[in-house]
Formats: structure tokens, C-alpha cells, sequence
């Protein structure tokens, strides 16, 4: 027992301020595209390094969710982040969100970054928002992956068995578009294929940070912070 | 019929027609000779060749000698019967029903020719019996995970039989990388499983400078392997984190799930992608690793070294952590040689397979990293062979670091030379990856075979379970955390 309180004091505190203030990222990590000439897909983006190709740069900013699947599309430096849930809707969810999560096809990137925001650096449940077990205990789904032919059926299934009220959120580039998998037979290309989506994150796979942003965006939580 | 053995090594390529070509009955018995005399089937797989032929083709790992010996068959036109190796050879139970699901070939005397990725018209096993019951979960779990379905047939709580079906990942990955560009398939390489973007990412990349005869610099080489490891770092100590969890020893899980971040961050650092996508590319890598960044990684690594040590100490030495572990879902050496286990899932069973050193690859050409293994192969054999491989790789990054050659970072691939085939081995954090591809007279990728170590390690999970209790299952799972998408492709 001592130990296990001598270590607990060496760990200390390790959740980071968010959002109250964002830590530095890396200079090579890929955020938002910045001095786009001509337009950008953020719902197919890879983020890979050699995707610009001179039409555009890669920015440090994290923040890339958006309400609309035609918001995805930067035209030029403005990007319509996402707008919060209606006033109603906030009531319900505001306080408390619980989510299920559905990997459709997902690599285990996207997946992996959603699992690790329930972790003390994170720590997603201080906002009040939970990965659930059950879709009928949630209020909304968190998809990833391009939605196999062979995960359609059971998706559409956990979306029906989601109690209404519910939002559905599309997270990473497959599960906006196909990603890396565009034009393979076996996919549908993206979740709004199959659910409507009301959150769409972008990334291959995003950010912990980029997710987060997205979700307290439409709880309306950043200003309050 | 006899013919010469024809051995390549790791990394290589080489025209088609070297490959010796038998008929079926010869292929078999050479298969299942070389199995007999210290070989491991590393890949078995069909091919339509140019002549519209259909070709089976085994690779053969003498592990022992580090030597690996490629042969083919040419089955013939019409309805094609293969009479199966499982019954003799266990090992080949999945190559198999890959095979007939992929090709519709007709594997007779296979125990259980069950679909792989494919759920038309199956039914599941079933125990009928007052006593018994059946426990289905899945495709969509309770965590955050992958899907997948398991089936339990049980008496009480005792586990009688674990059923997997997989498949739902199914994207198509072989068909697409025969299909797409190289700059693409080299994005979906990155895509098979997405936590071991630099194990598939550095197998494709060394199938196309074997089939394009590039030498990669050696401080890309280098910077590959340093991102190999830490890659490995961060998925054993998520791991060691997840099993944690599972028994619910918290504070520890807190920790190690912190610490994985660490690695996960010094791979953001190094390539701007916390999983390291946009690193290796074919011909050498991206991004650099240069002096301020050495320091930064060196003082970062440290401190993650003295940090992972005093938490997988705590873990371990945690007497009710180890009643948990010990004894649960045990698998014997002589299973796992069977089964044709590999990576962890296979040291921790006694077994000495690590391609690192067996089929030395990239700059493990020159640097070395110890093999690791337990003897005991239950969970607990399965926890501790992370602890030391964990330790391992960061000894040999931190050495790693002060031997950064200078020169290049990437030297464009030229042109791939037309009907040649080439394989590259990796070891993953998982185990052996294995990715094969034959070139058309045109130069372009006409087959490209993708093998995940999961491939190889499911089975594994099932016969863990047998004659445990429910309750086991999670840790059981957690000890193997085998990919789902590496397995469906």
C-alpha cells in the first residue's frame, strides 16, 4: 500500500488545463490547412505530409470540426466551425452526453484516440461526457471507419436502438468520406451514408484535442471555460 | 519429382520465373517436409498469374538458419479440389479457408472450412444440451474497440468453446493495393491496422525498393527502426495499461495510460503524427531526427525509462495482480509451435521467433536487439514478455540515438521491375508482418499479400479460453490485443 501512495504522489496531477489553455503542439504536427488557393477537403484529407502540394500549408491548429458536410470544404483561411446544438437539445445534453462508440471499419487509429480521451491527461468525463456500453443507455453515437458492407447491418441497428433525442458524430477522414479506402467495393463511403450525421471531426485520425474541441463546441462549453 | 530449393532472404526480389513451380501432390509434401524439419509456414496464398493460371504459393521460414525457401504450384483449370494440410499441419487452417474463400477452391479434409471475412450462408457452432448455454457478443462490444464476434458455448462458467468470427473490417485492402497508385497504396499500407502504422507502413516500403532495387539510406533505415521501436513501447505499455483495467488494479492503468502518450507524443514530434503516418515512404523516410531533437528525446526517454520501470514494478510485485495473471489462459510450447504462433503471443509460449533478429531486417542488420521469451505462456507470461521487450527497446533506443548515421533521407524508388515477386518481413509490436507482391509484365502490382501476425494469433485466443470461466476472457483478450482490421484487411 505504501507504494501504491508513493507512486500516486511521484505521478501527481496530470491532467492538462484544457481548455482553458491549449498546450504547444509539435512544429511537424499537421493541423488545420492554412493559405489555401483554390479549396480543401478536410473530410478527405489525410493529413499526410505530402498532400499540399503548394495549395495550401499545414497550420499548429487543432480545431477542425464542423456542423455541415459542406463546411468541410476551406476555400479560403475561414473554416465554419461547428455551432452548438440547440437550445433544447443543450438542455438535455449539456450537462450530461453519453456516447457510443461504433468502429465501422476503423483501422484502431481513430479508435484509439477516443479510448485514450478517458484518460487522466484528458479526461473527458470532467465535462461530463461518457463512452457508454449499450447504445440504449446513450444519447448519441460516435462512428470511426468507412462503414464496411459487413458493418452496415450493425450499425444501422445500434443507431435505431439509440434512444431519440440522439446526435451521431463521424470521427476521422473514413468515416467522413472512406479515407484511405475510397473507391474500395467492400465500403460505403463515410457514416452519412448510412445515419445522418450531425458532427463531422476530421483527421486521419484526429487529434484527442481536435475531438474535444469538436464535442464541447456543440455543448457550448469553450466560452464558459 | 525433386527439384532445387530455392531460398531468398528478407527484403529480396526476384524474377517469377526462379520461383520453382510443382504439381499439387509435390507442393504439399513439400510444405509439409519442410514443416517437419524446423520450418514455419510464414504465408501460403493463391495468385492469377498473367498465363490466367491460378498458382498457390507457400513461403517457408527455417527460423533456425534465418533462410526462407518460396515455391508454387500451378493448380489446374476448371473446378479446383486442394487437399487440405490442416489435419497434418494445424498451421495452415486459416492460409487455408483464406484461400477457398478468395479463390473458391475446394479444400478437402479440412476440419472447419468456415468463411473468413465473408458471412453469407453460416451457421455457428453450436453444443445443443439442457445444460449448456450460449454467450454471443459482439460485432459492436461494450468498449471502444474494433468489432468482432465471439461466441461462447458454455456450462456454467466453464468456457467449453470459443467461437471468433471476424470480417467486419473487411475493406478491401488487397484488392485496392493491386488497383491504386503507389503514392495511395502507400496510404492505405499505413491504414491496415492504424497502431501499427510504421510496421505495415515499413514492410510496403521495402517491397518497393526490393522490386525497384533502391537502397535506402542508412539514416533513414535508421530513423525507421527508432520509430519501430517506439511504436512497440507505446503499444506493450498501453497494453500492460489495459490489463490493469481489466483487474482492475487502477492507479496503475492511470499511469501506464499516461506513459503510452509519452511515446505516443516522441513519434509526434519526430513524423507530426501521434501514430506515426507520413514517416516512412518508399526510398527512406520524411523527416529528420536532428541534434536539439536527439537531446529532446534522449532527456524524454530517460525520464519514460525510470517512470516505466517504477510502475511495471508496482504491477508486478502486486501480489493480488499476480494471482490474477498466473495460471489464466495458459497455451503450451508445443501449441503455440503448432498453431505457428508469432511475436509476443509465441516468446511468451518459449518459442525464439523475432524476425528482428531471425530474418534481420533494415538497420537490425547491424544493431541488435536481444530476443526476449517466458516460459510459462499464460497472461501473466504474456504481461511480462511486454515488461522486458518494453525495457529492451528503450535500452536500444537510447543507444540508438548516438549512432545516427549522416547523409540522405530519401532516395526516389525508380521504376518496379516487371514479373518479379519480393517479400518483406517485419516485426511488429505484434509479431511477424509478412507483405508479398508480384509485379505484371507492365511493371504494376498484380498481387499484393498482406499478413498481419493477428492473422496468425486468433486461433491462439480461443484455446487460451478453453476450460477457463467467462470472467477470463477480458484479460485473456487484452494479453493477446490482436487487431481486428490487420486481420479482416
Amino acid at each position: 500500500m505504501w507504494q501504491i501512495l508513493l507512486n500516486r504522489f511521484k505521478q501527481g496531477y496530470r491532467t492538462i488545463p484544457y481548455p482553458k489553455s491549449v498546450p504547444s503542439f509539435p512544429k511537424r504536427y499537421r493541423g488545420r490547412p492554412v493559405d489555401v488557393k483554390g479549396e480543401v477537403n478536410l473530410g478527405e484529407l489525410l493529413f499526410n505530409e505530402e498532400a499540399p502540394k503548394g495549395d495550401f500549408t499545414y497550420s499548429q491548429d487543432h480545431r477542425l470540426a464542423v456542423s455541415k458536410k459542406e463546411d468541410l470544404i476551406l476555400k479560403d483561411n475561414e473554416i465554419k466551425l461547428a455551432r452548438a446544438l440547440d437550445e433544447k437539445t443543450k438542455r438535455l445534453f449539456g450537462r450530461s452526453l453519453k456516447l457510443r462508440q461504433v468502429c465501422a471499419g476503423g483501422c484502431s487509429g481513430c479508435e484509439a484516440e477516443l479510448q485514450v480521451m478517458n484518460i487522466n491527461v484528458f479526461d473527458l468525463g470532467r465535462f461530463g461526457i461518457q463512452f457508454v456500453a449499450s447504445p440504449r443507455h446513450a444519447d448519441g453515437l460516435v462512428i470511426t471507419g468507412p462503414v464496411t458492407k459487413n458493418m452496415e447491418l450493425a450499425l444501422k441497428k445500434t443507431y435505431e436502438a439509440t434512444p431519440h433525442p440522439k446526435i451521431v458524430i463521424a470521427v476521422g477522414s473514413c468515416a467522413i468520406s472512406g479515407g484511405p479506402f475510397r473507391g474500395s467495393s467492400e465500403i460505403r463511403h463515410g457514416a452519412d451514408q448510412v445515419v445522418p450525421v450531425d458532427l463531422y471531426i476530421p483527421g486521419c485520425p484526429p487529434h484527442p484535442l481536435t475531438i474535444l474541441d469538436g464535442l464541447l463546441r456543440v455543448l457550448d462549453k469553450l466560452d464558459k471555460h | 519429382m525433386s527439384f532445387e530449393k530455392f531460398y531468398v532472404h528478407n527484403g529480396q526480389s526476384w524474377p517469377l520465373e526462379q520461383v520453382p513451380v510443382m504439381d499439387e501432390a509435390s507442393f504439399r509434401r513439400e510444405i509439409l517436409k519442410s514443416c517437419e524439419t524446423g520450418g514455419r509456414l510464414v504465408n501460403l496464398f493463391g495468385y492469377h498469374a498473367q498465363d490466367k493460371n491460378l498458382y498457390l504459393c507457400a513461403v517457408i521460414g527455417m527460423d533456425q538458419e534465418g533462410k526462407l525457401s518460396v515455391f508454387a504450384a500451378r493448380m489446374p483449370g476448371g473446378q479446383v479440389h486442394f487437399e487440405s494440410l490442416t489435419p497434418v499441419l494445424p498451421q495452415a487452417h486459416l492460409f487455408e479457408r483464406e484461400i477457398a474463400e478468395q479463390f473458391g477452391i475446394i479444400i478437402q479434409g479440412h476440419p472447419w472450412l468456415k468463411p473468413v471475412r465473408s458471412h453469407q450462408d453460416y451457421s455457428f457452432y453450436e453444443i445443443r444440451s439442457e445444460e449448456t448455454h450460449e454467450v454471443a457478443v459482439g460485432p459492436v462490444h461494450a468498449g471502444i474497440i474494433e468489432p468482432g464476434h465471439f461466441r461462447f458455448q458454455c456450462h456454467g462458467e466453464e468456457i467449453l468453446n470459443l467461437e471468433i468470427q471476424l470480417g467486419w473490417q473487411h475493406r478491401g485492402v488487397e484488392k485496392m493495393m493491386a488497383e491504386i497508385s503507389l503514392e495511395r497504396a502507400m496510404l492505405v499500407a499505413e491504414s491496415i491496422a492504424g497502431d501499427t502504422v510504421i510496421g505495415h507502413g515499413t514492410a510496403f516500403c521495402n517491397i518497393i525498393e526490393a522490386l525497384s532495387d533502391t537502397e535506402v539510406p542508412l539514416q533513414a533505415e535508421m530513423i525507421r527502426i527508432i520509430a519501430l521501436e517506439l511504436e512497440r513501447l507505446a503499444n506493450h505499455v498501453g497494453d500492460m495499461g489495459a490489463l490493469s483495467t481489466d483487474i482492475g488494479f487502477l492507479p496503475v492503468s492511470a499511469y501506464f495510460g499516461r506513459l503510452r502518450g509519452e511515446f505516443l507524443n516522441l513519434s509526434m514530434e519526430l513524423c507530426g503524427s501521434r501514430f506515426g503516418r507520413s514517416l516512412c515512404r518508399p526510398g527512406g523516410v520524411l523527416f529528420s531526427l536532428g541534434p536539439e531533437m536527439i537531446e529532446d528525446f534522449r532527456r524524454r526517454l530517460l525520464k519514460a525509462q525510470k517512470d516505466f520501470m517504477e510502475i511495471a514494478e508496482l504491477f508486478f510485485s502486486t501480489s493480488s495482480v499476480l494471482s490474477r495473471l498466473e495460471s489464466t489462459g495458459r497455451i503450451s510450447r508445443q501449441t503455440a509451435e503448432e498453431l505457428g504462433l508469432v511475436g509476443p503471443a509465441a516468446r511468451s509460449c518459449d518459442l525464439e521467433r523475432d524476425v528482428r533478429t531471425d530474418y534481420a531486417f533494415g538497420m537490425f542488420r547491424f544493431q541488435h536487439i536481444p530476443v526476449s521469451t517466458v516460459v510459462s505462456g499464460d497472461v501473466y507470461a504474456r504481461a511480462l514478455i511486454r515488461r522486458l521487450e518494453a525495457q529492451r527497446s528503450i535500452e536500444f533506443l537510447l543507444e540508438a540515438l548516438d549512432q545516427i548515421p549522416s547523409g540522405e533521407l530519401l532516395k526516389k524508388p525508380s521504376a518496379l521491375k516487371p514479373s518479379h515477386m519480393a517479400l518483406s518481413l517485419v516485426e511488429g509490436w505484434r509479431g511477424e508482418i509478412a507483405h508479398v507482391a508480384i509485379t505484371d509484365a507492365q511493371s504494376r502490382l498484380m498481387r499484393y499479400k498482406v499478413k498481419d501476425p493477428s492473422f496468425n494469433n486468433w486461433i491462439a485466443l480461443s484455446l487460451a479460453v478453453r476450460g477457463a470461466q467467462i470472467s477470463d476472457f477480458p484479460l485473456c483478450n487484452k494479453s493477446f490485443n490482436l487487431s481486428y482490421a490487420g486481420h479482416d484487411l
